[in-house]
């Protein structure tokens, strides 16, 4: 038998989920950070899981585009007046 | 951080401080939405975010005088809104001790199902994917981005817990850095990227259940 296990880079797939966000931002140290480009050389679905993280942060940033809000500016020019006028 | 930099709303400040209401509606329009999102986050109903956004708005006012630029006004705004909201939030929830970071910091929550992978002692693939993700790669655009899904995920947003909310609004929909993330909201950098990490996590995997489910 020929079996032995295979850890890419030698850090586990359910590690590399919670190391997603340190390597998106540069923040794991440089032991780390090779690990983890190692595995992904290596490890197509952890590839995959890193894009799905990106594109999730990407679709966050549209679908807030849609909920435009804007305070009552009527109420806070008025508010504005009457504190400046206070001084 | 950027302290050589000259704060990009600089000259609206100084016209601020002079009384002009151009400058403050134009910081208004600026900044409005972004705190009434961040109240929005704290407390339940629009027209108390729009208190917490009115008596924000006053806090920056009196507190003009001795803002030293040493933080961008633009975190020193988002600064006050955060606070605001939180200690309204926490009066309306009556139960929330003011410093705890609540169950949000102090729980282990997996980014995936556990069981999605192999145990530890697989002898093969070890903690590997068992259940790996379906691809994204050939979804269309208009898919990823139709309507119903951004619905989705601004429902996942809204059903994370507040500090998680507060963190991916600044960090993914306004893009900020996360040193800008970290002294708004008074957390040390590790913390920050912990709120971060659950929040997308929780919302990939909401995404996820909402592509396999319309699929099928």
């Amino acid at each position: 038998m020929n079996e032995f296990p295979i850890i890419p880079g030698g850090i586990s797939c359910r590690e590399v989920v919670e190391l997603v966000t340190a390597f998106l931002d540069g923040a794991l140290d440089r032991h780390d950070r090779a690990r983890m480009e190692a595995h992904l050389e290596l490890c197509p679905p952890c590839v995959e899981y890193v894009d799905q993280i990106r594109t999730t942060a990407r679709v966050a940033a549209v679908a807030a585009v849609d909920l435009e809000l804007h305070p009552d500016s009527a109420a806070l020019l008025g508010a504005f007046k009457e504190f400046r006028d206070s001084r | 951080m950027g302290d050589v930099l000259i704060d990009p709303d600089h000259e609206l400040l100084e016209r601020l401080r002079a009384g002009d209401e151009d400058a403050f509606m134009t910081l208004v329009d600026r900044y409005g939405p972004l705190m009434l999102r961040i109240a929005l986050t704290h407390v339940r109903t629009r027209a108390v975010a729009e208190e917490v956004v009115q008596e924000s708005w006053l806090g920056v006012l009196q507190g003009l005088d001795r803002f030293e630029g040493r933080s961008s006004l633009k975190t020193w705004i988002l600064r006050i809104v955060a606070n605001r909201a939180r200690t309204r939030g926490e009066r309306e929830a009556r139960s929330v001790p003011l410093s705890s970071l609540g169950p949000d910091l102090t729980e282990d929550e997996p980014a995936v199902d556990p069981d999605r992978f192999f145990g530890a002692d697989h002898a093969r693939y070890p903690g590997g994917w068992s259940v790996p993700p379906h691809s994204w790669a050939r979804m269309p655009e208009e898919r990823l981005l139709a309507a119903e899904t951004l619905e989705q995920v601004r429902s996942a947003i809204a059903k994370l817990p507040a500090r998680q909310q507060e963190v991916i609004v600044l960090r993914d929909v306004e893009g900020w850095e996360p040193e800008e993330v970290s002294e708004a909201l008074d957390l040390t950098p590790g913390n920050q990227r912990v709120l971060l990490h659950r929040a997308r996590s929780k919302v990939r995997a909401d995404l996820e259940h909402y592509f396999e489910a319309s699929t099928q």
